[in-house]
């Protein structure tokens, strides 16, 4: 053969999750986004470098933003009612966010993709049985399912992430699911079953990256309303234990005080729904970038 | 019966596209005189502009096109200068457009009766009783059977051949001077196709309704225009009459696209077709000078890729040509050295069937007591009933048929991808009818493979073509190994005439013809004994189809294949089978030769469709046969023949009766019909060629 594999390679086009990115360069709501989550990110990882203190460590309980802290540093964004560091616990508490909601949807996604695809490739009854099952979860509210659940087995990290899954899953399903309904009756897929392939290899190599572009605009979507929901258990004193600092709990903490001292609120409030627009923009600059394709 | 008085004049019109990325010219320096009365066509392939033009005569660009420069004038007035309240009622009351999918051109929601009373209530301002009497004495016109029925029905509850039916009587209700069809029966199966093509003509002559016709089939233009111009890459290249345009092409792609049609003429071996080498350029990636120069046999270096080629006029055949050497060029000059071919060697059956059916349990739609009470009544749809038929090594079979025919049923039986339900199917001698595609080895497997007809939908959008193919060849153990399977890979694109660079292309980089390269190559890499073509280029542009249909011979030839052509275009399976069997309603109603299902006897369903099937050949003359009725469901099949509701030929209540019985000549030729073969062979021959 007269082509190497490096000239083959080198004419390999770039796909996957790269071109999703550089697709969305043509979005500026997108790129919004897309910068939003990255300052969180950022965040997130330089906590230890940001923090000027420890975000447990108490100090001048109701420190207002600017004011002096006992070592001679300032209170950039005050001090809560404990006196604990504001600006710290924020970046820290950015942390505990972007590593259980991002783990909790995708977690979501494993669980909705495998029964979406089973039930809109193999049909009959197993898809009988599991869109019941979905309509059944999907028909109480979601937060009360939450708040039962908890409540049963505990306040834990893992448990959340259960909960989440257990929620956010039917709905994944039902577009799993309706994207597979039109994909299998594509000729490709009736060429694989006609060469004999295993239902899962269809199910995974000839459907689901078929199904990725609406997937990837509702993952982001999704990942905004797990960050509320995260945010919402904390709030309502079902979120990750304490004493870590987390956003969804520090509002709860001190709401009662909001009114006298809104700094100690407002500073998470904002956080937090600055990281869900964000990923709410990026969502809607991949739509309108997938859209284009 | 043309006057000379000019309708529509159209000079030097420039119409483009604007996208994110630049200025897309559509239609470059057109132009072209239609006289009141004239029917003329416009034929090119996909992306040619043929239907531009249409869009530009109408002012509907859509928002990101617009006419650039140049006129259109309809009796003198110019159009690209009226504003869009001006425009608006002109549409419909001077220019009426029918499109390819009647489906989508009828609003789901309304009835056909409120659908076409609008028309004279909007454009004439006429009261709803004047416009119902006009709408049905209207469709009565457009022969529709029972109109005060049709007016009450939604779209959905009509036939595609009504609907279109419905659509022409909807344009011709305001009465328009101009009308265009812009592939008006593509859509339909080709003996419905014969008859709204039948009234197309019926339609220029009563009304005197110029007509432009769009379509990308030469036979059809024959048939419904006396004028054509042909379209390449956005510019006319050739314009005349029928006659001279069809006897004596100028313009060196009018001739490539003749030797492209399979014409009674061709032969798969000794006269075959002649492919347009190339493609068709990219909008923006048009070559300077003649757009058609890189694809031409005659194309010579200084002249033809030279700007500005005109659009010359010769006076004495009144045509237009395109072309600088149009009159040194020697139509042998345009063909390459033929090559006779030697046909397959055929050999032992490789596959058989006897009394095969294939039955579909449905819910009924009988409304009684019980289905009422919720107990679900199921009815078998007969998709496929005692069919008896057999190939052999090497051989082409065809198997022809209109939608619903179930020869699409007899290949997912075959593949596996359904179960027979009774009846014996043999490949190698082994039952495989009853075999799920689950369960069968994996030699059988690699042996059975398909080429589908969608060259949109063949290839999975999310892999790259080297690991579409490389996963046929390891699955069926051909390879071992990365860098075999690379190497075979790269073998077979070689062998569909593909370079190396395809190998990490995605489908979307690929053009239809291409895309079908890649299923050919899929389908072979498992070395198959039989290969499904199921429609393998009725979705692909006419040049492209003959390199395609070449293509798949070749491999054919190489590999020793059976290859099982299912297809409705009778010219295609002329020119590639060696023997039909012929479906009607889920049963083989004839079976034999090629030669011998081509000439009399005929059965009359057999002979109704070749004389449907559109020819682009001045020298054959053709009968008219135009069936009636619609297509009876499969669910409630005639009785006894199940032709006779439409058949012209039918003898009398034993049709309607009596299943007829196979009657079988010496040399195996069967046709199942009442009529004795005798009385059979006595009809004439539906086309004749005349020298």
């Amino acid at each position: 053969m007269a082509t190497t594999h490096a000239d083959l390679v080198a004419k390999k086009p770039r796909r996957g999750l790269v071109a999703v990115l550089m697709n969305l360069r043509e979005s500026w709501v997108g790129m919004i986004g897309l910068a939003i989550i990255l300052f969180w990110v950022v965040v997130a990882l330089l906590a230890p470098i940001i923090s000027p203190y420890d975000p447990l460590a108490i100090q001048t309980p109701f420190a207002k933003p600017g004011s002096p802290a006992p070592d001679g540093g300032v209170f950039w964004l005050g001090a809560d009612h404990l006196g604990r560091d504001v600006l710290s616990r924020v970046a820290w508490g950015s942390r505990t966010v972007l590593i259980y909601a991002p783990l909790a949807t995708f977690c979501a996604y494993l669980v909705g993709i495998l029964m979406g695809l089973m039930a809109g490739y193999r049909r009959g009854w197993i898809d009988i049985l599991l869109s019941r099952v979905g309509d059944i979860i999907l028909s109480f509210p979601v937060l009360l399912l939450y708040i039962i659940a908890i409540q049963e087995f505990g306040r834990s990290n893992l448990n959340i992430v259960i909960a989440i899954v257990f929620g956010s899953a039917p709905g994944i399903m039902r577009i799993v699911r309706g994207l597979t309904l039109d994909i299998r009756e594509r000729e490709y897929v009736a060429a694989a079953q006609v060469r004999g392939e295993s239902n899962w290899y269809i199910m995974l190599t000839e459907i689901l990256p078929n199904a990725r572009g609406p997937l990837i605009v509702d993952a982001c979507l999704r990942l905004g309303y797990v960050i509320i929901t995260i945010g919402i258990l904390g709030f309502l004193g079902l979120g990750l234990p304490p004493p870590d600092p987390e956003w969804g709990g520090m509002i709860s903490e001190t709401r009662a005080m909001a009114m006298i001292f809104p700094h100690m609120t407002l500073a998470p409030a904002i956080a937090l729904s600055s990281l869900v627009l964000g990923f709410n923009l990026m969502a809607d600059g991949l739509r309108e970038t997938s859209l284009k394709d | 019966m043309s006057q000379d008085s000019p309708l529509l004049e159209i000079e030097n019109l420039h119409v483009s596209y604007w996208t994110r990325a630049a200025e897309v010219p559509a239609v470059i320096d057109f132009s072209l005189t239609i006289n009141e009365g004239d029917t003329v066509g416009l034929v090119g392939e996909s992306g040619c502009g043929k239907s531009t033009v249409a869009m530009a005569i109408m002012n509907y660009m859509g928002a990101n096109g617009s006419i650039k420069s140049g006129a259109i004038r309809l009796r003198g007035r110019d159009i690209t200068q009226l504003s869009q309240n001006e425009m608006r009622i002109l549409r419909g009351n001077e220019i009426a457009m029918i499109y390819q999918e009647p489906m989508s051109s009828l609003n789901p929601a309304m009835t056909v009766a409120q659908q076409l009373m609008e028309v004279p209530m909007i454009h004439q301002g006429a009261t709803a009783d004047q416009a119902r009497s006009a709408s049905e004495q209207m469709l009565s016109d457009v022969h529709i059977p029972d109109p005060s029925r049709i007016m009450a029905s939604y779209p959905h509850q009509i036939s595609g051949g009504q609907q279109q039916r419905v659509v022409i009587a909807m344009a011709l209700l305001a009465n328009p001077s101009l009308l265009l069809l812009d592939e008006p029966t593509t859509a339909l199966d080709v003996t419905v196709e014969a008859g709204i093509v039948k009234l197309i003509r019926e339609i220029a002559s009563k009304y005197k309704m110029t007509q432009i016709y769009i379509s990308h089939n030469l036979g059809l233009i024959l048939q419904t225009c006396e004028r054509v111009c042909v379209m390449y890459s956005g510019q006319a290249v050739e314009e005349g009459s029928i006659s001279n345009l069809f006897s004596q092409p100028k313009h060196p792609y009018t001739h490539g696209l003749f030797n492209c049609i399979p014409l009674p003429q061709t032969d798969k071996n000794d006269a075959p077709l002649i492919p347009i080498p190339g493609q068709l350029p990219l909008p923006h990636e048009r070559p300077t000078g003649c757009t058609y120069g890189p694809r031409c046999r005659a194309f010579k270096i200084d002249v033809c890729d030279q700007q500005g080629i005109p659009y010359e006029h010769i006076e004495e055949t009144n045509q237009h040509v395109r072309c600088r050497r149009w009159s040194e060029i020697k139509p042998n000059d345009l063909i390459p050295d033929k090559v006779a071919m030697e046909n397959a060697q055929i050999g032992d059956i490789v596959l058989d069937t006897k009394n095969l059916s294939k039955h579909y349990e449905v819910e009924g739609t009988s409304r009684t007591f019980s289905t009422m009470l919720g107990f679900k009544e199921t009815v078998a749809l007969k998709a496929n009933q005692e069919l008896n038929l057999s190939a052999r090594h090497g051989e082409t079979l065809a198997i022809v048929g209109e939608s619903g025919c179930g020869k699409s049923t007899f290949a997912k039986v075959l593949l596996g991808l359904e179960t027979s339900t009774s009846g014996e199917l043999t490949h190698d001698g082994a039952e495989i009818g009853r075999i799920s595609v689950q369960e069968r080895q994996q030699t059988q497997l690699a042996a059975l493979q398909i080429v589908f007809q969608n060259p949109v939908d063949t290839l999975n959008p999310s892999h790259t073509v080297g690991a579409q193919v490389g996963r046929v060849l390891k699955k069926f153990g051909i390879s071992h190994g990365k860098i075999d399977t690379r190497e075979k890979t790269l073998e077979l694109l070689a062998k569909v005439k593909l370079p190396d660079e395809f190998y990490y292309r995605l489908p979307r980089q690929l053009s239809g013809g291409q895309k079908q390269r890649i299923g050919i190559a899929r389908a072979f890499a498992g070395k198959p004994t039989l290969v499904v073509a199921d429609e393998p280029v009725s979705a692909l542009d006419v040049s492209v189809q003959a390199a395609i249909t070449e293509l798949l011979m070749e491999i054919q030839r190489e590999y020793g294949t059976t290859l099982l052509l299912i297809s409705h275009d009778l010219s295609v399976v002329r020119y590639l089978s060696d023997r039909v069997v012929v479906m009607y309603l889920g049963k083989i109603v004839e079976c034999g030769s090629r030669d011998e299902i081509f000439e009399p006897p005929y059965h009359p369903y057999t002979e109704a469709l070749l004389a449907a099937a559109p020819i682009a050949d001045l020298r054959v003359k053709k009968r008219d046969i135009i069936l009636e009725g619609n297509l009876p469901s499969p669910l409630d099949p005639p009785k006894g023949c199940p032709f006779t509701t439409r058949c012209p030929r039918r003898i009398g209540d034993i049709c309607d009766t009596t299943p007829p019985e196979e009657q079988i000549s010496a040399d195996g030729h069967r046709i199942a019909c009442h009529i004795p073969l005798e009385e059979l062979s006595q009809i004439d021959p539906v086309f004749a060629i005349t020298e």
